[in-house]
């Protein structure tokens, strides 16, 4: 009896391997997504070349003037270079410049270490940046004292007055959040109420109307006389219309908390303060800070919205270039850069978030 | 062991401050006292500024004439109407561009969310480029790129781009023909009233009838037979009552027809692209989370594709879809009012802004202004809730 040996296998198909299975499979499936593929590649081919050599190929980089660019067909990005120090730092005085440089070169050297897995005090450290950092940051600003000269808020201006306006309303919008949150799912009525009511306004008015407010009617609010910084008005604005996106996003965590723990803490004979304090909210808020970087990304495309009542921020110094009679007719090159700031802030931030919430999510994992 | 006395003591009652109620209760005075004193200050350094500053309180400045033109009117308006009437026309306005872009937007948001989930490899990565830009960047940014950047650089009137001769876009903005209403087009809407009527009376007869008997009636050819057949019948009885007025290049400018003006279009065009990226993005995680078993499953009953998609995965898809939808749709409303940045005369624009700098009466105009979007968004998220509500599974 002879061993029936079988034949080795043939390789799949040329056809359903490689780049030609790949394209097969993934392109030209069936007639109405090859149809659909050379459409899209067609747009592609009739975009993406004048896109790039737009923007670099036949883009100007070197000189100082306007004239430079007059032979070229693509961007002048020399206008940008001419006033990058101003798109980054506003109207501050040039000598200053390095107070600017070193608040934010101190928020990265302080803010490492939270990332690192092996850093103990990541608590600690955090407390240490919301509460302390901003009034030395405020200090490098706003000098004054330490032989400091004053630069008046006035002079504050682009991106880092952006970054600014974002990192006030994050840090006072968290703590105001926070509490409304848990007066929202307070027993007593009037404090639950009173907390609803201030999250909805705060939730049902645009941004616009919030600013124009804190522009036109704060001054009215307040006793004769008390004359209050634009820039703080707008401070005042923003972090209050955040706080209520906060305290919702906070609301979310303490809902997802199970309620054995809110039980277990009442059970050791914890107060309200301490069983949030110790057990609930350092639970909660681990939860949400993905929902915190998402309404914090919300925040920074907002501040741009203080360009209409008069502050300079990124967008706002960059809207305001275009006006000067030496450049006009730049305003594709601003607004490009303009964008790819924005967009390269955002959209890190947003994959942070992102990869966060995966980290989180142990538990749904297909 | 009777006489064992086994004493249980009592609980110690709590010192009165203890109390969870009598704290509960003593708080909550002290938030309202915190909270009148608050509004009462408030109240009184107004009222002192006001008068410091020869403002006078209270809404009669509706009644008076307003004295100034606005860009765009759904309204007839001019300078010889009331401020109260400005409040209108801006109101209509907001509500104009609001609806436009949320038409556009959820055009955009369907399409581009299915397009991100297809098989074809180029078409889902050209969908997901759209959304991680235009979501990544600021929706002022765009509205003054597509303003400043992209339709004020257009061609003056004389050197409008022209398509078939009806379509003139220039720096005016884009102007196509209107159309003109004749005697008898009455008809033509009474009918289009009748159609529908008929239509939803139908579907609900054969939704009924499908229930009681598994019968099934074709539904959708016959609605869109009657929409369609029925006003096209009276229209074509009364003799095709309707005409077009095509827009006629003159000397310095265009006239007939109806024209887009540029700050609309800037507005509009920002709005749907910007909320469509979000939409796309509720589309997909709605479309995701109807699990691939229910598709099996229907698959296994012997359900069509087709059917498959309307009858199991639509439903359950919208389900997700919607809460996301009301609340993109509310923040497009909301931020239509960046209008005031490009001039186009929305709520904000015309009276939050024109006639506040006339007035001064900045209490009652922010206030009326707050109100509308506060009444918008109230009535969405009342909408939401009972949505919600109806749909909800109903758990074994």
């Amino acid at each position: 009896m002879s061993v029936h040996t079988p034949h080795p296998d043939l390789p799949p198909p040329l056809s359903s391997v490689g780049f030609i299975g790949w394209c097969r499979s993934n392109l030209f499936s069936t007639p109405m997504h090859t149809a659909l593929s050379l459409f899209a590649m067609y747009l592609i081919y009739l975009t993406v070349p004048p896109i790039i050599s737009w923007v670099f190929l036949d883009a100007t980089w070197v000189g100082d003037t306007r004239e430079a660019c007059a032979s070229s067909t693509g961007a002048c990005w020399v206008f940008v270079k001419v006033r990058i120090n101003q798109f980054m730092y506003g109207f501050f005085p040039e000598t200053e410049y390095w107070r600017i440089n070193l608040a934010f070169g101190l928020l990265i050297v302080l803010g490492i270490p939270l990332f690192l897995k092996r850093f103990q005090h990541k608590g600690k450290l955090a407390a240490f940046i919301l509460i302390f950092y901003p009034i030395i940051t405020f200090q490098l600003f706003s000098g004054g004292n330490f032989g400091l000269t004053h630069v008046e808020t006035s002079k504050w201006g682009g991106l880092s007055l952006t970054l600014i306006l974002a990192g006030v309303g994050i840090v006072a919008s968290l703590p105001l959040g926070i509490v409304l949150a848990l007066g929202r799912r307070s027993k007593m009525p009037i404090v639950k109420s009173v907390c609803v009511v201030f999250i909805e306004f705060w939730r049902g008015v645009p941004l616009i109307t919030v600013l124009f407010m804190s522009s036109v009617m704060l001054p009215l609010f307040l006793p004769e006389g008390t004359n209050f910084d634009k820039l703080l008005r707008a401070m005042i604005g923003i972090a209050l219309f955040q706080s209520a996106y906060m305290a919702e996003v906070v609301r979310g965590g303490l809902a997802a908390i199970p309620k054995g723990q809110y039980e277990a803490a009442e059970a050791l004979g914890l107060s309200f303060w301490k069983s949030m304090g110790l057990i609930i909210l350092p639970q909660a808020l681990k939860l949400v800070i993905p929902g915190i970087v998402n309404t914090f990304i919300a925040l920074f495309k907002d501040t741009t919205l203080v360009l209409i009542i008069g502050l300079f921020d990124l967008l706002a110094i960059i809207q305001q270039a275009f006006a000067d009679p030496d450049w006009l007719g730049y305003s594709i090159e601003g607004y490009v850069f303009a964008a790819s700031i924005f967009w390269i802030f955002c959209f890190s931030m947003s994959r942070y978030s992102m990869s966060l919430e995966k980290k989180l999510h142990t538990g749904h994992v297909r | 062991m009777a006489d064992e006395k086994r004493t249980v003591s009592e609980p110690a009652k709590p010192a009165l401050w203890r109390r969870p109620a009598v704290r509960s209760v003593f708080f909550q005075i002290l938030l309202v006292a915190g909270i009148v004193y608050f509004g009462n200050t408030i109240f009184q350094n107004t009222l002192n500024n006001l008068e410091q500053r020869g403002i006078s309180t209270g809404f009669g400045f509706l009644d008076q004439e307003a004295g100034f033109g606005i860009l765009m009117t759904l309204l007839p308006f001019d300078e010889t109407h009331t401020y109260g009437r400005t409040f209108l026309v801006g109101l209509l306005n907001t509500l104009l561009v609001a609806g436009l872009g949320i038409f556009f937007a959820t055009l955009i948001g369907f399409v581009m969310g299915v397009a991100r989930l297809s098989r074809n490899w180029i078409i889902s990565r050209l969908a997901t480029i759209y959304i991680e830009i235009f979501r990544n960047i600021p929706l002022l940014l765009q509205i003054l790129f597509w303003y400043f950047a992209v339709l004020r650089p257009l061609p003056g009137p004389r050197q409008s781009l022209i398509l078939n001769d009806t379509f003139y876009l220039s720096n005016r903005g884009l102007y196509m023909p209107s159309p003109v209403y004749e005697q008898g087009f009455w008809l033509v809407m009474v009918a289009l009233g009748i159609a529908t009527v008929a239509s939803i009376l139908i579907a609900r007869w054969a939704h009924k009838r499908q229930e009681a008997t598994g019968q099934q009636f074709h539904t959708v050819i016959t609605v869109i037979g009657l929409v369609i057949g029925l006003p096209l019948l009276a229209f074509l009885v009364m003799g095709m009552p309707l005409s077009w007025d095509f827009p006629v290049l003159q000397r310095f400018n265009m006239a007939g027809g109806m024209v887009i003006i540029p700050e609309l279009a800037a507005l509009l065009v920002a709005l749907s692209i910007y909320t469509g990226a979000f939409i796309a993005e509720a589309v997909r995680s709605g479309i995701l989370a109807v699990s691939h078993g229910q598709t099996e499953a229907a698959h296994a009953l012997g359900l069509r594709p087709g059917s498959t998609l309307r009858l199991v995965v639509i439903p359950q898809a919208l389900r997700v879809i919607i809460p996301q939808l009301t609340s993109q749709y509310l923040n497009l409303t909301k931020n239509s009012s960046l209008a005031t940045a490009i001039g186009y005369p929305d709520l904000v624009a015309v009276f939050a802004g024109t006639t506040l700098n006339q007035t001064g009466q900045a209490v009652e105009v922010i206030a009326m202004t707050m109100a509308v979007y506060l009444a918008i968004s109230l009535s969405i998220s009342m909408f939401m809730n009972w949505y919600n509500k109806r749909i909800q599974l109903v758990e074994r």
